[in-house]
């Protein structure tokens, strides 16, 4: 075993120590911060050290248990998934501050600060697996885990989210399974790039069609895509804030991240009618998301419905398929893991300090706290698309992509999806930030130096999360050429299938 | 044997997507455990069936000669069937603690989280 194959391993076991070192220290809440503060942080120098090795030999195969390529579980990492895992660990360790001061009940503290990492487990594992079958366990891990943290509390409207979570994630996950059943009775294989090499060679495509729509229901599912997000806005909002945005910036995106690498490896969409049915399902995913959000009068409610709107953009970037495409739609990630994540931070401090999250109760933030509403204004400016902040390019390289392929109809509902969003993020602007504070809700903190001393931490994540918003906006070179390198071995699919197979 | 597993795998699929549907809570989860049966049966039954060949290897052969039952599937379906226990377990808990929370064992009268006003 090299070095190499160490680093792969290592990034999946931190987090399994972690998890099991946390549940060791079980009733000793401030030992577990400790550690998991250590975890979390040694967790991200592994991603990065798998990062730069990634981006020096662009490919990284680990076959668990030592089986010939191809035949049992294997691990892959490309850049795609090193991006991924970046990303999450990036998030993990500022959610993991954020959550911080968060749960005053103990007992409860103990069981985040484990599922915490087993959660971070199985979204690393799924980045990395490249096998249909070990892909569903992680997926389980990980939902397992989310199902735990959205019940973390027991406060009535939490179970009640929940239970549609559960239910709706176990229908995904049964039709994940059927359609791992047939990619398996299809092709002898549960390996991706094994399946996806024989389904090449199946003359009667229908069979494979059926098991490519099971998996776009079970992902779409996942990802909250149009007409499976249903519930996402009624359960994400739910958990205290520092959970909400660990699931809000991560989950929605292993769902992406999985229809991106089943449709360009296992199931080409050039050609297919599939690909039409993408690009409707994103059109009407951006277009219903942003309608559902300018209904709502709940801060975390309308991000919520954001999300789903923004799923849209990922999955119109996957459905015109070009390099560039795609390049866009990753780039898209990374700018969305930021700025909403940073956006349900803000809305969860702001709902600390004035104890409601509801806008017609919110007011005056501006007057009292404006560097609050300032770090607002960027991400929600961002979100949006004005320039140069990092909506603007990466729905710049999504438009341009679909005007050179000719798919300029979903362009332009993209950008008029852009407008209305930009009404939403002017209403809780409005409505939080610049209108005044309604009588009958009162600031806990009265300056912002008693907000910085009762929660330092908390803003001080913010901030790093702002000044990350602000450095990927100014300098996107390096992000966007790595954006394109890993669209091109996505599109490329033979460089993925020949290494995993070692061909 | 194939038709027969077939339909019962079907009738499972129907059984179980109607039961999920269901508001009762308890009949939620019997809809939670028949559909875990029903993938779990289609796995097996996709792979094709094998009856009374073990995928063993005899004394004095390195390899498998003949044919043999898929291992695979059953490692799968293994897998998926503890998998589908832990759910199962979350789920009967989680309903349990809304019953106690909410008083209701109705899913109609849970849609808090839908309002537009909370």
């Amino acid at each position: 075993m090299g070095t190499n194959q160490v680093i792969i391993a290592s990034v999946l076991l931190v987090p399994l120590i972690a998890a099991i070192a946390n549940l060791f220290f079980w009733g000793q809440s401030k030992l577990q911060r400790i550690l998991g503060s250590v975890f979390v942080l040694v967790h991200l120098f592994v991603s990065v050290l798998l990062l730069r090795h990634i981006i020096n030999h662009e490919f990284l195969v680990l076959n668990v248990g030592g089986w010939l390529h191809g035949y049992g579980i294997m691990l892959a990492v490309d850049s795609l998934s090193a991006g991924m895992i970046v990303l999450t660990s990036f998030l993990s360790v500022l959610s993991w501050f954020y959550s911080s001061k968060w749960f005053k009940a103990k007992k409860v503290a103990y069981l985040f600060n484990v599922v915490f990492f087993t959660l971070q487990l199985g979204l690393i594992g799924a980045f990395m697996s490249a096998d249909l079958f070990n892909l569903y366990v992680w997926f389980e891990v990980m939902l397992v885990s989310s199902f735990v943290l959205l019940t973390l509390g027991g406060r009535r409207f939490q179970l009640e989210g929940a239970i549609k979570y559960v239910a709706i994630n176990v229908f995904s996950s049964t039709i994940f399974l059927a359609g791992v059943g047939m990619i398996y009775g299809l092709t002898g294989t549960v390996n991706m790039a094994a399946a996806g090499l024989s389904l090449d060679g199946i003359s009667n495509q229908t069979l494979p069609m059926v098991a490519a729509v099971f998996f776009l229901v079970s992902f779409g599912i996942k990802a909250a895509i149009f007409p499976l997000f249903f519930w996402l806005p009624a359960s994400y909002h739910t958990p205290p804030i520092g959970i909400s945005s660990l699931l809000v910036a991560l989950m929605t995106k292993v769902g992406i991240y999985t229809l991106i690498r089943f449709f360009t490896i296992i199931f080409p969409l050039e050609g297919t009618m599939l690909k039409t049915v993408f690009m409707v399902l994103s059109g009407l995913t951006m277009v219903v998301g942003v309608f559902g959000a300018a209904a709502q009068t709940d801060f975390r409610r309308i991000l919520s419905f954001h999300i789903v709107s923004q799923i849209g953009y990922m999955l119109m970037g996957l459905a015109i398929g070009t390099p560039l495409a795609i390049a866009g739609a990753l780039f898209f990630i990374l700018h969305n893991v930021l700025v909403k994540t940073n956006l349900f931070f803000i809305s969860g401090l702001v709902g600390h300090v004035a104890g409601t999250y509801n806008l017609k109760k919110l007011g005056g933030v501006f007057g009292a706290f404006p560097i609050i509403a300032l770090v607002f204004a960027v991400s929600a400016f961002s979100l949006t698309g004005v320039p140069p902040l990092t909506g603007f390019w990466s729905k710049f390289m999504l438009a341009k992509a679909g005007f050179v392929s000719g798919d300029w109809a979903i362009v332009v509902v993209s950008l008029f999806v852009s407008m209305i969003t930009l009404f939403s993020m002017t209403k809780i602007w409005n409505q939080v930030f610049w209108k005044l504070l309604p009588e009958g809700t009162v600031f806990k903190q009265k300056s912002f130096r008693e907000v910085l001393n009762k929660y330092p931490v908390m803003l001080g994540v913010i901030g790093v999360l702002t000044l990350a918003i602000i450095g990927v906006s100014f300098f996107p070179a390096n992000f966007i050429e790595f954006a394109e390198k890993a669209a091109g071995y996505v599109v490329e699919r033979s460089a993925y299938i020949n290494h995993v197979l070692n061909l | 044997m194939d038709v027969l597993l077939s339909i019962i795998t079907g009738l499972l699929y129907a059984v179980g997507f109607y039961l999920l549907l269901h508001k009762g809570m308890t009949k939620m989860i019997i809809g939670i455990m028949a559909l875990g049966y029903a993938s779990n049966l289609f796995i097996f039954i996709v792979a094709r069936l094998t009856r009374g060949i073990p995928a063993l290897i005899k004394a004095g052969e390195s390899t498998v000669s003949g044919e043999y039952a898929d291992p695979i599937p059953q490692a799968l379906v293994l897998t998926a069937i503890v998998i589908g226990f832990g759910i199962q377990a979350f789920a009967i808990v989680l309903l349990r603690q809304v019953y106690l929370n909410t008083g209701t064992a109705n899913m109609d009268d849970l849609n808090i989280t839908d309002k537009l006003e909370n």
